[in-house]
């Protein structure tokens, strides 16, 4: 009971904390120090019947404590001050899972003068209540190192005062924009490997409830339909422990709710039709999601889609899916000429070196396409691309 | 209110991005004119200043009672602080927007840095 308190509470319990004293370290150890109680009490008397509430105030009452015993008089009563103003009554907290405070966190969190690995190690510590050790796990750190992450993240927070709210509609845009990539580099760092596929749930459970806070902002709609999009497909991902691409996998194995959820949403972006890259890469997958079999896939719709897409995020990589979506359309020789024209940008990224052996193969060229493929094997970073690229290379034998 | 250090830095003494004629020069004026009007009008404008190059710096050190005097600036380097202002601004998000406005006016990269304290030190004494 208090783990699954833990999971929903610990984020909002920091967010409002750190509105009321405006220190994170503050409010992350008074939190700390509530469910510590609350794993003796619960267990004692039984769990109060607002837990997430019990947990704030309690946590409230630490702070206090906390500053009583180290600040001068006069700071104190300032503090509490504050706190009195501010902090609602036990009664009056009524949890739910999208509250002001978070999206205030948040944004702190993946404030954009905050490098890219010390917003997502926040985020996951502040907002996800994963353990230094967690977070340190998942993006395969030393503890000591990821505590160090965190302590020169705070420090900059508290000594740059990086503002505690939620930006002005002028500056909306872009800040969201670094809060929808630090979640959706959460859910990538957890693709395909078990051990960190907590790190997907996290990240969908904070786009949610990015979405419930921001109705209004499509882009962080898209991203929920993109990451759930492709959550639903992981069951058919792998098989003992291999990759295996779209075309071979087992489409009864997707998870038809989530595809539901994730067409649902995309349907809905289309008519609000505010288009944006997360948007348009939700739109892509839910053309693949809505295939019974790869064939049946209607790709001359993908690559329009990859061509709006392109519009917004001009980049190799946009340029190199739009290209094997074309080898779909028009044949492998004419997305071969489009992977090359990338090939000098993009040629230490395995993908692309997989792309053109793919097509070479699709166009008879077995030794051009063995070479690409060895090419890719040593640009692979992960154990399942590799054993994947591996039996290509066997297979050409 | 915070304090925040807003500089930009000359590689090897001169500014890149800099104004290369005397129109631009002109217009470049003309410009930091405007936004320390607005710095003015806004009590964000502490106070300012151009340095000299590094090559007019001499570094001063006390050592067994005695002054010790070097040519030069503190580190070696390629870059150094060229000139700067000190603001006041509400938090980082403000401080970044006029660091903003000053890059644009003069063209080039501005550091922004909170100051841990400012003044004397005895207005931060206990009892002050």
């Amino acid at each position: 009971m208090v783990e699954r308190v833990f999971r929903e509470a610990y984020g909002q319990a920091v967010a409002t904390l750190v509105r009321v004293f405006g220190d994170i370290t503050l409010a992350e150890d008074a939190v700390q120090d509530a469910f510590v109680i609350a794993g003796d009490r619960w267990v004692r008397d039984g769990v109060p019947p607002n837990p997430a509430g019990w947990i704030i105030t309690t946590a409230r009452n630490r702070a206090i404590d906390v500053l009583r015993r180290s600040k001068r008089g006069d700071e104190l009563q300032e503090q509490l001050a504050r706190s009195a103003d501010t902090l609602p009554d036990e009664d009056a907290l009524d949890y739910g899972p999208m509250t002001d405070d978070r999206l205030r966190l948040i944004f702190t969190c993946c404030h954009p003068a905050l490098r890219s690995e010390h917003q997502v190690a926040l985020t996951l510590r502040l907002l996800g209540g994963l353990s230094v050790e967690e977070v340190a796990r998942s993006f395969l750190v030393s503890e000591a190192a990821m505590a160090k992450r965190l302590v020169r993240a705070k420090y900059k927070i508290k000594a740059a005062n990086i503002p505690y709210r939620v930006p002005a509609e002028a500056d909306l845009p872009e800040r969201l924009r670094s809060v929808l990539s630090v979640i959706y580099l959460i859910y990538n760092t957890g693709v395909d490997d078990p051990e960190r596929a907590p790190l997907r749930r996290e990240a969908l459970r904070l786009a949610r409830s990015v979405v419930e806070m921001m109705p209004d902002e499509p882009e962080a709609a898209g991203l929920l339909a993109l990451m759930l999009l492709n959550e639903s497909r992981v069951p058919a991902r792998t098989s003992g422990g291999d990759l295996v691409l779209l075309r071979d996998q087992n489409r009864s194995k997707w998870d038809g709710e989530m595809i539901d959820e994730g067409h649902k949403i995309v349907r809905a972006c289309i008519r609000r039709d505010r288009p944006g890259p997360y948007q348009l890469q939700a739109a892509i997958q839910a053309v693949h999601c809505d295939a019974d079999s790869f064939e049946a896939t209607d790709w001359p719709q993908i690559v329009t889609l990859y061509d709006h897409l392109f519009s917004f995020s001009p980049t190799p990589v946009v340029a190199l899916n739009r290209a094997v979506a074309v080898g779909e359309v028009d044949g492998p020789e004419a997305a071969l000429g489009m992977i090359d024209a990338i090939g000098p940008e993009l040629d230490e990224y395995h993908l692309l070196h997989a792309a053109r052996a793919t097509m070479l193969r699709a166009t008879g060229e077995r030794a051009a396409a063995r070479t690409a493929f060895e090419r890719a094997v040593g640009l692979a970073t992960s154990e399942s691309d590799r054993r994947f690229l591996n039996r290509q290379i066997d297979e050409l034998s | 209110m915070s304090q925040y250090l807003l500089s930009t830095y000359a590689v090897e003494g001169g500014v890149p991005g800099g104004p290369s004629s005397p129109e631009d020069m002109q217009a470049f004026m003309q410009r930091v004119i405007t936004l320390e009007a607005e710095m003015d009008e806004t009590d964000t404008f502490v106070f300012g200043g151009a340095l000299h190059g590094s090559d007019a710096a001499t570094v001063v050190d006390h050592a067994d009672g005695a002054v010790v005097m070097t040519d030069g600036p503190f580190a070696e380097s390629k870059e150094h602080i060229a000139g700067f202002y000190i603001i006041n601004a509400d938090d980082l998000d403000a401080a970044l927007a006029w660091a903003d406005k000053v890059a644009a006016a003069t063209n080039h990269a501005i550091e922004v840095r909170p100051f841990r304290a400012t003044g004397r030190v005895a207005d931060h004494m206990p009892g002050a």
